[in-house]
């Protein structure tokens, strides 16, 4: 029982980072009606941002958690402004293609200066160690990890369906020609939406380097999971990705204890299973 | 136009027949296939470095001058069977290649190893672990260089459960070469009278080890072995540090460690762990030299592993039974034959000899990571503990299930 306690919270852990990336995934969707698949090269940028930063520049890890997503996010921008601006309208699939071989170029780039096995990134000082919860070590950091990503996600989640901000932006989602007759600058904020989802990517990125080896590849190993997690939460859907983010978190890590040659399908088994009952995903509204 | 096609037909196959028999008396061309994992979670340890090793080879082999034409190949085999056997069999067929090297994956390498022996081409493996390629699947057309499973587990195994780990918690890659590693390191506790009290497998390519580590954390055992290679590794032992688990009395046996891999975790935690290599760039003076040279060739500076460097020997030795069979290379069972009558002595790996099984037998070295303190060099990561000798190290051809031995 003790053990499954642990195995709870690991999951919850990992369901943290599902979250955050799922997040930002969601909110580009919903806002941009495009299939980021360039996330996870974008996370893996965040991480290796939060390497340069350190080892170059020595600026540590608190600094970069809002420095590499900003510098992340600029390059997302420009990304959207000098490539996936001209695809607005076109069928989901050109903005699929287009984010995946740019995901897999910035993928090359990193690979071919680093290699595959990746670098090291301490753990700050003030988070390490752990504390003894009587059925597990939990290690600050990953306390830590998801007390922060919560924040974050609920913060997202406030900005975009509570604020004015978030009202705009999803009446511009709906409507452009008409948001734009009330005199807002309907291109740029979709540019910044992009950017705002693009930097959630980089922020779960510089999270995880203390955990996982920064590696170029790092992305492209989760990117799938998360798109899973979109799809089982229904595309767009900004509480839905978060709930299924930590949900499936939890579910793979009871399958590493009960099942562990099947952890890394049952995500994709769930996903089969919600697409044939619901196929708009759970929390999906059917358009 | 019927008659003339006819004719060329006739006068191609003419050609075509008589063309052996010209060729018999003085081809020397080889074709060498690196087939690897090129991008994934072994490309550090084999991949780009191992085609590099090879070219390497061919131009130290001095062969080309002496009319030889040799040339290099890659494939990237994506750590996927249906893929290598794939590349292989085109290689073959269709590009005329007539030895594979490296094939790090011993799930891949298995299958190659059957392709190979179909098509009576060479196979110099270096990058697989498995002990079957030269135990109950051997072959006529193989050679298994560097290191092996057998190899690991009587070393760094042997080593930990003398010194009082007799309680063992596996972490095992679910795949061939995990379950090799396992088998034989299970063999190695239990005849020393140690104890295996479980075990787990987790997938290939796992980023999260946390679950994995809980359970080895709550088993009690007093060792956790970690079955598992590359990345895999890397992330094992970096968790395990995060939750406590050395700090906790428990010990990590990394059965298979690459200098890639302790580049990756850092000296900070990867300092004191006890593990086995055939193969180290600070060794001796010629290993030195040849690092030197090599890590000038590699994009991020690496010196070679021990698998490039198996790459880098084995070859060496192959060139040295094309000189000695004098030209037409394309006779695998042959070419592997003289490979094993010629002693093998190369800068990398010492004297040696190549079994009947297809073994290499050279020795192996335990290693202990340096604390950040010791380290006095970019790559300078490891202290030489102990050597193996080469007939100690490598499975007995007494205990080999080798068909081949039979005869």
């Amino acid at each position: 029982m003790q053990a499954l306690y642990a195995q709870l919270l690991v999951g919850l852990i990992n369901g943290s980072f599902y979250a955050l990336l799922s997040l930002g995934l969601a909110v580009i969707f919903g806002m941009l009606n495009i299939i980021n698949f360039a996330h996870g090269a974008l996370y893996m940028m965040g991480a290796f941002c939060a390497y340069f930063l350190l080892n170059i520049a020595g600026i540590g890890y608190w600094p970069a958690l809002i420095v590499a997503p900003i510098l992340v996010g600029i390059f997302g921008m420009i990304l959207e402004r000098t490539m996936l601006q001209w695809l607005a309208g076109l069928d989901h699939l050109y903005g699929l293609l287009l984010t995946f071989g740019m995901a897999l170029i910035i993928q090359g780039v990193f690979q071919n200066y680093f290699g595959s096995s990746g670098l090291p990134y301490a753990i700050p000082d003030q988070l390490k160690g752990g504390m003894n919860l009587g059925f597990m070590f939990l290690p600050i950091y990953r306390g830590w990890v998801v007390v922060f990503s919560l924040i974050v996600c609920i913060g997202t989640w406030y900005l975009i369906e509570r604020t004015r901000l978030g009202a705009n932006l999803r009446a511009a989602t709906e409507n452009p020609t008409l948001v734009r007759a009330f005199g807002i600058n309907v291109p740029r904020m979709i540019t910044l939406t992009y950017g705002l989802g693009v930097g959630l990517a980089a922020l779960a990125g510089v999270l995880s380097a203390p955990i996982n080896q920064v590696r170029p590849l790092m992305g492209a190993d989760l990117i799938i999971v998360v798109f899973a997690v979109v799809v089982i939460g229904g595309m767009g859907s900004i509480m839905g990705s978060i709930i299924t983010g930590f949900a499936l978190g939890v579910i793979e890590g009871l399958t590493k204890y009960f099942y562990p040659e099947a952890s890394n399908t049952v995500v994709f088994v769930l996903m089969v299973l919600v697409l044939l009952v619901k196929p708009s995903g759970l929390t999906g509204r059917t358009t | 136009m019927k008659t003339s096609f006819l004719a060329s037909l006739l006068l191609s196959t003419a050609l075509g027949l008589s063309a052996p028999g010209l060729a018999a008396a003085q081809d020397k061309i080889v074709k060498i296939g690196a087939l690897s994992d090129q991008s994934g979670l072994y490309s550090d340890l084999g991949g780009p470095g191992s085609t590099l090793a090879a070219q390497m080879a061919v131009e130290d082999s001095g062969l080309g001058a002496k009319g030889w034409k040799i040339e290099v190949i890659s494939g990237d085999h994506q750590n996927k069977p249906d893929v290598g056997t794939a590349i292989a069999r085109q290689w073959f067929d269709v590009d005329k290649v007539d030895i594979i090297v490296d094939v790090p994956n011993s799930g891949v390498a298995l299958a190659v190893n059957n392709v190979v022996k179909e098509k009576n081409g060479v196979y110099i493996n270096s990058g697989a672990a498995t002990s079957d390629l030269t135990n109950a699947q051997c072959s006529p057309n193989t050679v298994h260089w560097t290191y092996d499973t057998y190899m690991l587990a009587h070393s760094t195994g042997q080593a930990l459960v003398k010194s009082g780990g007799d309680t063992w918690f596996f972490l095992t890659a679910d795949y061939a070469f995990g379950a090799a590693l396992e088998r034989d390191t299970t063999a190695v506790i239990l005849a020393n009278g140690g104890k295996v009290v479980g075990s787990v497998k987790h997938p290939l390519n796992t980023s999260d080890f946390s679950s994995f580590l809980l359970q080895a954390q709550s088993s009690k055992a007093k060792v956790i072995g970690l079955a598992n290679a590359g990345g895999d590794t890397t992330n094992s032992i970096k968790q395990a540090a995060e939750f406590g688990i050395v700090g906790g009395g428990q010990k990590l046996a990394a059965l298979l460690l690459f200098i890639t891999d302790v580049k990756a975790i850092g000296l900070d935690i990867a300092q004191g762990l006890n593990f086995t290599e055939t193969f180290y760039w600070d060794l001796n003076d010629q290993t030195r030299a040849f690092s030197k040279k090599f890590a000038a060739r590699m994009k991020n500076g690496a010196p070679p592993t021990m698998v490039q460097a198996g790459v880098y020997a084995g070859l060496t030795h192959y060139f040295k039974a094309l000189e000695a069979l004098g030209g037409n290379p394309h006779d695998g069972v042959k070419v592997v034959e003289k490979m094993k009558s010629i002693p093998t002595d190369d800068p990398l790996f010492g004297k040696g000899e190549i079994e009947p099984n297809g073994r290499t037998i050279h020795s192996a070295y335990l290693f202990e990571v340096k604390k950040p303190s010791e380290s006095k060099a970019p790559w300078d990561f490891y202290r030489l503990v102990g050597t193996v000798p080469g007939d100690q190290a490598f499975t007995p051809l007494s205990e080999s299930k080798c068909a081949l031995l039979k005869k």
